[in-house]
């Protein structure tokens, strides 16, 4: 059993730091949004959490390159660990926008664009898991995710156009406005400062939930490995 | 400005979503917890059971010369003289 290094010990401190300073900043600093009122504050951690999730799916796919050409197991462990936490980030962002949208459009589902690639999404990566699950060569298990995750990481891009590309109802709040969009608002300077430290705060939990699960994936390779010395 | 609606009270939702933020987030630190626990426990038996056997031998106490049987005397079998 490795100890933990201190690195992320420390970085386990500073995510339950940044994460109570996120909450505090979006439910008490922020001012309330006038036309949504106060659930609008489920906005910082809605986008903070897609942030996160969807470049940690573009992530796995890069990381698919890697193994495919490097063949080394390591960077399917990588892989897995990357997927595995963005999976629940962007679980947790399709929950948040579902109950932002009750009182925002009076509905908690629409088969909107952005609503549809994000479920979509969302699919492609739990069956992932399940087509893992199904070979039991770790081989060729790995071969077979990589090729998958690779696929599946054209999806990120796509939810992350799609309110762009098409006509939907989901609001653009940077970087454009859309005219069709319910709910949509132009955010003042504090409202800014609360959105780019929540960004920076998930960034951060995500990169310490996905060194644990790192450490997760070696030591269960370690198990496995002496599970077939002690059975040979 | 008069005819601006008021805000809507939606802290309910608010207070939901932020609720199921925390959960779901706890649930995964909780599963990752277990698991490396559980995993640390599989290693600890598994480094039990690859340990190489030492075979115990047991050494045989060299055996004494035997004493010549004697009839032991107590107090009991000593016979009374009248």
């Amino acid at each position: 059993m490795r100890p933990k290094p201190m690195t992320l010990k420390i970085l386990d401190v500073i995510s339950i730091l940044v994460l109570g300073i996120a909450a505090y900043l979006a439910l008490v600093v922020a001012p309330t949004e006038l036309v949504m009122g106060d659930v609008q504050r489920v906005f910082y951690f809605h986008v903070g959490t897609a942030w996160t999730a969807l470049l940690g799916f573009i992530f796995s796919a890069v990381l698919s390159v890697i193994y495919l050409v490097t063949k080394d197991l390591k960077w399917d462990r990588i892989q897995v660990a990357a997927i595995e936490v963005s999976l629940v980030f962007f679980f947790i962002t399709i929950v948040l926008g579902s109950i932002w949208a009750r009182p925002a459009w009076n509905t908690w589902w629409t088969w909107d664009p952005r609503l549809t690639t994000a479920t979509i999404t969302e699919l492609i990566y739990i069956a992932y898991f399940m087509l893992r699950q199904g070979i039991d060569d770790p081989d060729r298990r790995a071969r077979f995710g990589a090729v998958y995750a690779l696929l599946g990481g054209i999806s990120a891009p796509i939810t992350f156009f799609a309110i762009r590309l098409f006509r939907t109802i989901h609001p653009v709040v940077i970087g454009g406005s859309n005219v069709n969009a319910e709910g949509g608002f132009s955010m003042t300077a504090d409202m800014l400062g609360v959105f780019f430290f929540a960004l920076f705060a998930f960034t951060v939990i995500f990169i310490d939930l996905f060194w644990n699960r790192i450490r997760l994936g070696d030591l269960q390779e370690q198990v496995e490995q002496l599970k077939l010395k002690v059975a040979g | 400005m008069f005819f601006q609606e008021p805000t809507p009270d939606t802290s309910s939702y608010m207070i939901a979503g932020y609720v199921v933020a925390f959960i779901v987030m706890g649930l995964y630190v909780a599963s990752l917890y277990l698991r490396n626990r559980n995993l640390n426990r599989d290693m600890a038996m598994l480094e039990e059971m690859d340990k190489p056997v030492v075979k115990m031998e047991l050494k045989q106490p060299k055996k004494k010369p035997a004493k010549p049987q004697t009839k032991s005397v107590t107090k009991r079998g000593r016979k009374k003289r009248p």
